[in-house]
């Protein structure tokens, strides 16, 4: 039982004038989930803060063994806290707390230790968890919320994955980009309306921006494709992976991230597969199906929208990922990211994006089961994977990774063209 | 023609092909990061020997090349990819590829499906690795090479990682083992790691080629690699330029104009910025001023010896120097040396002491003490009247300079050592466990890699005007920070001034983990070499904000504090320590054998002086020194290891079932041999695991940066096999028991979900029925039923009924198990108070009982003179209550638990120690936790961090400061 009597607790009348500082993650989808909850009468602050000193503060306050996305996340809030910009008695925090067997279900109170450091335990911590593990009066996760931050994280993940695949190609360079900005104000306005959250609603804007990114002039080039899995922040965020996604933009290869949805999907889902593989109650067994069955209404919404136009990759449903991941992986492995990152390696292999860097903070525990562990035995069912797992910790150096990344490239390219550097055709 | 440079991250290699293919001109040199400068002086270099060569096809390769190559645009090849080029050009019937560099180490399999491995962020086991060993043994590479064709046995040396080697070697120098077995072992290390990293279960056979500077340089390294692999692999010709050679023929070459080009890369200086910091000092006045202010804490080193010859000798002999001290009645020092320890003390003592003889006839010395890793070494040898644990040697100098001393720093060769000192006493011991990157040595090694004497590098970044900010890391990553540097222009004046600054920040962050100067301390003395450099007290004191206190002798101070200590101790009149006489027929003969006493079968070396005296190292136990007669000891984790024995292998008509010894098996084996035996199978477990099971495995491990005791799992997994059993059993499993401790009762995710690594990467298992299906022994009433359902997958005719009374009877006897474990607890603590014995409660999980995980810690402990309980004894003597973090493990609840316990007894002889292995991130957030609980009830915490080392000095000098500061135990004073 983690110390609830002498926690901070954000009471209804915070909820008036305080500011709730929120660390960065995925940058479309955050900015996103802030608007959703600015509808809901919260102030929220959305940092942007990058740089070395992000680094520094994380070190500084934060366990170094501890996993870097902690570290960072931390790091960040701290950095905010010594910006001067807020009124330390008028603000709060927030971070997720997954409630898995992995470490991360333990940031919050790393950051309740960081802050105790410095004397400002005063400080309100929010959790934002489906696991029922803290709560507080002035911050209610409702069914409403709920319903808006999915709908929100699935608009995310749609501009994510149509961005990704028209910025490439885009014949007039910025026009993917500005698509983005231009839904984002937009959705931002409807959300404030409290519009865009029915299904039907969220039917009709996915189209809209299918079309609307369907409508953004390509050019016809070959461009290698690599696709991003990984421990969920590092994954996402730019601040922890080094900006790899625009690494790999430079390096002229067209990028795919899996969403954040099937990572929802596969935390409800956990719940059931427990169920199935050692027992529990009834009653569980039927709000998570109906949990499940509803997070997957979205995603069905998401991949028909995106199938309507030929040029773009559609994502698999997390049926299909859960059918993949069976044939190397048991579907009872569930903290961290799970058999779910074994999946996303193999999908994005079969759906043309054999090559894959792994990302992973160093020393992440699920990633040497199913990141690394798992390269092996997914090689084996798709000979074609071509896998780079790279390190990213507050000592790892750009140059290290980005020649590893590098040299998966080559083999890529080579693969690509059918010849090898030398010129060779392989035999 | 065609031009290949490769930019390596320690030294430049260039070819050029004349138009008929044949190579011109070759040339190799180490470029101590002036890239740009050196790589045009071999273009300049190349054009001359070339007549004629105005125009050439250009390309780089080589990882400090990629942005010299990016922003002048010239074609870049990954390195791998140009030693394919040219190992096909000139080896076509090559099957692998191995190379070594400076920092990198890579395998290339390119017959069947081809396959590039390359060295993670860990650069064990590489040149850089070799390098750093040969100066710790004070010869050069090729020395190192030649002593190892000569040797006669190697040790068992860490290869994961440089710091982990070096305290392993370090502590097989002090033993006074061998440099030639010490060489081969180095080397042998090398492979290992080699292997252990890359090869990832795919095997390595056929036509073996060896590339890369270590590997043309060292036959022998090609020796140990044809060794372990069981090839035959060749080093071609030219085999260090096969990288350069690669660039030249590849595709992707340019044309340019020669001397255009070159002009470009003579003028290169990268536009990237590195992140600069404050300088050191900004004027010379500034730094006359610090000068001044700390010439005031000085002892004279010159003294006379007084009237009467009165003497006092302390010896200190550390990791990498040995320094030893004679003061006089007024503790002034008369005579001191600081030698360079190049392995083995005992003639750098018997020269020191021979010397002072000589110069002091007269002299009478009193008393004489010895400190540091040679401690016992010293003292054995020369016959010196006292040993004294380090910190208490430190505490007692400092005290001298700064009487309200309330902390102190110590920054050794290899070892940071801090202590708070409250109330007189040593209040909490910070050491650096796993890393070296705060200390000398790391200075040390940066300057030699640039081409320098240490001090003379330290003082280089005294008025840099804009030192590299290099953060706080890892010595191994610090290559690569220092080389990104050099990438981005920083010159070698503020790449000084930036490892000092380093320097200082691992020992605060990374070692003591300050957040606020502030709680360090009013009166802060600084000592050891490393802070002779006033870069790195400089450092230190704009680190942390205030002024410190260095002492003149801040060096010495070990060895001074001996002096004193010895004085202080001496009730007699005249020292023991060897006369002079005794001193010229002093002889040493260093014997290595292996210890029968029991199965670990140690390596002893055997140290025999002429005074007959004897001093045995390289012994996990005292077997081999007290001949049989064994003093009683309570330990907890032996009679868990009894218990575990008493369940014998037995055969069952349903066929022979193999259990792996690890992991959470230490604890579970009782229940699941009960279950199979229940049901009519014969139950098996592996060996116990030593280092051979461990290499027997290595070659599988996908993941090198998991914890030691998962590693161990795959040669568990190969030992199992071999007995061919009809099934293994090893199930995944998310949920533990529930104790009713926590907030949920998870395993973590190692111990849950290994069975899917080892099912993923050993391809034997695959004949084998392994079963590792996902278990809920949590849910008693679901599980027969569960449990049912997979079986039947893999055996037919096994009913739900037999399961059920199967499942009861295992149920039964792992609660058997526990109580018994918790009762001996018990029995213990009461009769550790009934004999007035302090107790150790040895914390970790249920796999740290393992002796090749533990290394025998639990032994040394009872040999202080302690006794040894277990967490899982004591964890359910506290009720349940609130935590700082969440308490969703089971077996970290427990060691909360056991911490709670200590904290609420108020009994000083009842203490913690915990045990965490290399890697475990669960640890990062447990450790900080444990610590919290104890300290805010006063209590000391001890974390020792374990890996595959063997080396148990570091621990004991732990152990020894702990139990030296509660006043406890062998340490009582």
């Amino acid at each position: 039982m983690a110390e609830q009597t002498s926690r901070v607790q954000f009471t209804k009348e915070m909820k008036k004038d305080y500011t709730i500082i929120t660390p960065n993650m995925a940058p479309i989808h955050f900015e996103l989930i802030k608007n959703v909850l600015q509808s809901f009468g919260y102030k929220i602050e959305l940092l942007r803060t990058t740089g070395r000193e992000i680094v520094d503060e994380g070190l500084k306050y934060v366990h170094n063994d501890t996993c870097y996305p902690a570290l960072l996340s931390i790091g960040q809030m701290m950095h905010a806290l010594h910006s001067g910009k807020y009124d330390l008695h008028k603000v709060a925090l927030v971070m997720t707390q997954t409630g898995g067997g992995c470490r991360a279900s333990n940031y919050i109170h790393l950051l309740r230790k960081a802050l105790k450091r410095d004397g400002l335990e005063f400080i309100p911590v929010i959790s934002i968890n489906i696991s029922g593990l803290e709560s507080n009066p002035g911050f209610k996760i409702t069914l409403p919320l709920l319903r808006r931050a999915i709908a929100a994280l699935t608009y995310g993940d749609l501009l994510m994955l149509l961005k990704n695949q028209t910025k490439p190609y885009e014949v007039t360079a910025g026009e993917s980009d500005a698509l983005v900005e231009e839904w984002l104000k937009k959705l931002t306005r409807l959300f404030e309306q409290g519009k865009a959250f029915s299904q039907r609603e969220v039917r009709e804007y996915f189209d809209q921006i299918a079309r609307s990114f369907a409508g953004i002039q390509l050019e016809q080039k070959e461009k290698l494709k690599v696709g991003i899995v990984g421990e969920i922040y590092v994954k996402y965020s730019p601040l922890a992976n080094n900006g790899l996604e625009n690494f790999l933009f430079e390096q002229g290869c067209e990028v795919m991230v899996p969403g954040i949805l099937g990572f929802m999907i596969f935390k409800v889902d956990n719940r059931l597969e427990d169920i199935a593989l050692y027992g529990g109650s009834a009653a569980k067994k039927r709000v998570c199906t109906l949990l499940k069955w509803y997070f997957t209404k979205y995603e069905t919404d998401l991949i028909e929208s995106v199938k309507k136009y030929p040029q773009f990759t559609a994502p698999a449903s997390y049926e299909r990922l859960k059918e993949l991941a069976g044939e190397v992986i048991g579907h009872g492995c569930k903290m961290g990211e799970g058999w779910l990152l074994t999946a996303e390696m193999m999908e994005l292999v079969e759906s043309g994006y054999e090559n894959v860097v792994c990302t992973q903070p160093f020393g992440c525990l699920p990633n040497h089961i199913v990141g690394k562990g798992m390269i092996r035995k997914v090689r084996e069912v798709l000979p074609q994977a071509n896998i780079v797992p790279i390190d990213y910790d507050a000592s790892a150096t750009k140059v290290n990774q980005e020649n590893r990344i590098k040299l998966m490239l080559a083999v890529a390219q080579e693969r690509h063209t059918g010849k090898d550097v030398d010129g060779v055709s392989p035999a | 023609m065609r031009i290949g440079l490769d930019v390596g991250s320690t030294t430049l290699k260039c070819v050029v092909y004349d138009d008929k293919g044949e190579l011109a001109f070759k040339a190799y040199e180490r470029h101590y990061s002036q890239i740009a400068e050196k790589a045009a002086q071999m273009l300049a270099a190349a054009k001359e020997q070339c007549a004629g060569m105005e125009q050439a096809a250009l390309c780089v390769s080589g990882s400090a090349g990629m942005g010299l190559a990016e922003d002048l645009k010239i074609p870049f090849v990954q390195e791998v990819y140009a030693t394919r080029t040219a190992v096909r050009h000139y080896v076509p019937k090559a099957d692998v590829v191995i190379e070594l560099g400076g920092e990198d180490a890579k395998i290339l399999f390119l017959s069947g499906a081809m396959e590039v491995r390359m060295n993670g962020s860990c650069a064990g086991g590489t040149g850089a690795f070799i390098d750093q060993m040969s100066t710790l043994l004070n010869i050069t590479p090729e020395e190192l090479n030649r002593l190892s064709g000569e040797s006669e046995r190697t040790y068992s040396i860490a290869s994961r990682c440089g710091v982990f080697a070096k305290s392993d070697i370090q502590a097989l120098l002090n033993q006074g083992a061998q440099k030639k077995d010490i060489s081969a072992s180095i080397l042998t290390a090398v492979v290992n790691q080699t292997v252990a990293g890359l090869a990832q279960g795919r095997e390595i056979s056929g036509n073996v080629v060896y590339l890369g500077g270590p590997l043309t340089f060292l036959p022998q390294l090609r020796e140990a690699f044809d060794r372990i692999l069981k090839v035959e692999g060749a080093c071609p010709e030219n085999s260090l330029y096969f990288v350069a050679m690669g660039a030249a023929l590849s595709q992707e070459v340019a044309q340019f104009e020669l001397s255009e080009i070159m002009e470009k890369i003579r003028h290169y200086s990268s536009k990237k910025q590195y992140r600069g910091s404050e300088a050191l000092f900004s004027s010379q006045e500034e730094y006359r001023e610090f000068e001044r202010r700390h010439q005031q804490d000085s002892v004279p080193t010159n003294a006379p010896l007084l009237p009467g010859g009165k003497a006092f000798v302390g010896i200190d002999a550390g990791s990498t120097t040995v320094k030893a001290v004679a003061m006089n009645e007024e503790e002034e020092i008369i005579f001191s040396r600081y030698l360079p320890n190049s392995g083995n003390p005992v003639p750098l003592v018997r020269d020191f002491l021979a010397e002072l003889y000589s110069k002091f006839p007269e002299i009478h010395v009193v008393s004489s003490a010895s400190t540091g890793y040679g401690e016992e070494i010293v003292k054995n040898a020369f016959g010196l009247d006292l040993g004294v644990v380090e910190t208490i040697a430190h505490f007692t100098a400092a005290k001298k300079f700064e009487p309200e001393v309330d902390f102190i720093i110590d920054i050794g060769g290899q070892d940071i050592k801090c202590f708070k000192i409250k109330n007189e006493t040593i209040d909490n011991i910070f050491l650096n466990e796993a890393c070296s990157s705060g200390c000398g040595s790391f200075l040390q090694t940066f300057a030699g890699a640039l081409g320098y004497e240490m001090g003379e590098f330290a003082r280089l970044g005294l008025f840099a005007g804009n030192p590299v900010d290099l953060g706080s890391r890892c010595t191994v990553f610090m290559n690569s920070s220092v080389k990104q540097a050099q990438k981005d222009g920083a010159s070698i004046e503020n790449i000084s001034a930036g490892l000092s600054m380093s320097v200082v920040k691992n020992a605060l962050y990374k070692v003591i983990r300050l957040t606020d100067a502030k709680t360090l301390g009013n009166h802060i003395v600084v000592q050891g070499g490393t802070f002779l450099n006033d870069a790195v007290l400089r450092a230190f004191e704009k680190e942390i904000g205030h002024p410190v206190t260095r002492p003149s002798v801040a060096g010495l101070m070990g060895a001074y504090g001996a002096a004193l200590y010895a004085k202080e101790r001496a009730a007699w009149e005249k020292s023991k320590m060897i006369d002079a006489q005794g001193l010229a027929s002093f002889s040493h003969q260093v014997k290595a054998v292996t210890c029968n006493g029991c199965e670990n079968h140690c390596r002893l070396t055997v140290n025999t002086f002429t005074n007959g005296a004897r001093y045995i190292a390289g012994n996990r136990c005292e077997k081999p020194l007290q001949k049989g007669k064994t003093q009683v000891h309570y330990n907890l984790y032996d009679y868990k290891k009894q218990l575990l024995d008493a369940y014998r292998p037995c055969e069952g008509p349903r066929g022979r079932i193999g259990i792996p010894m690890g992991l959470n098996m230490f604890e579970l084996y009782p229940f699941w041999y009960r279950f199979f035996t229940a049901l009519g199978f014969g139950v098996f477990h592996s060996p116990e695991s030593d280092r051979k099971l461990y290499f027997k495995g290595q070659h599988t491990i996908p993941s090198d940066t998991v914890c030691y005791p998962a590693k161990l799992m795959h040669g568990h997994i190969e030992e199992l096999l071999s007995e061919k059993p009809d099934a293994i059993f090893y199930p995944c499993m998310s949920y533990n028991f529930d104790e009713n401790l926590g907030d949920n009762h998870y395993n973590c995710p190692v111990v849950a979900y290994y069975p899917e690594v080892l099912d993923a990467n050993v391809a034997a298992l695959a004949e084998t029925k392994f079963i590792y299906d996902y278990v809920g022994i949590h849910r008693p009433k679901d599980f027969p039923k569960k449990m049912c359902g997979i079986l039947a997958k893999y055996f037919s005719g096994i009913t739900e009924k037999e399961v059920k009374a199967a499942a009861k009877a295992a149920y039964e006897e792992y609660s058997a198990h526990m109580e018994r474990i918790r009762q001996k607890g018990k029995e213990y603590l009461a009769l550790a108070k009934e004999k007035d014995l302090p107790v150790i409660i040895l914390s970790g999980r249920p796999y740290h009982l393992d002796s090749e995980v533990n290394h025998g810690i639990d032994k040394l402990i009872c040999e202080c003179g302690a006794v040894v309980v277990s967490e899982d004894s004591v964890s359910d003597l506290v009720e349940r209550f609130p935590t700082g973090v969440l308490n969703q493990w089971t077996y970290h609840a427990r060691l909360y638990a056991a911490a709670k316990y200590v904290a609420q007894s108020g009994d000083p002889r009842l203490n913690l120690v915990q045990l965490v292995s290399f890697g475990c991130g669960v640890d990062a957030i447990t450790g900080d936790e444990v610590r919290s609980i104890l300290e805010r009830e006063g209590r000391i915490y001890t974390q020792i961090k374990i890996d595959e080392i063997t080396n148990l000095g570091a621990v004991r000098i732990r152990l020894r400061s702990l139990f030296a500061a509660l006043n406890l135990g062998a340490e009582k004073v």
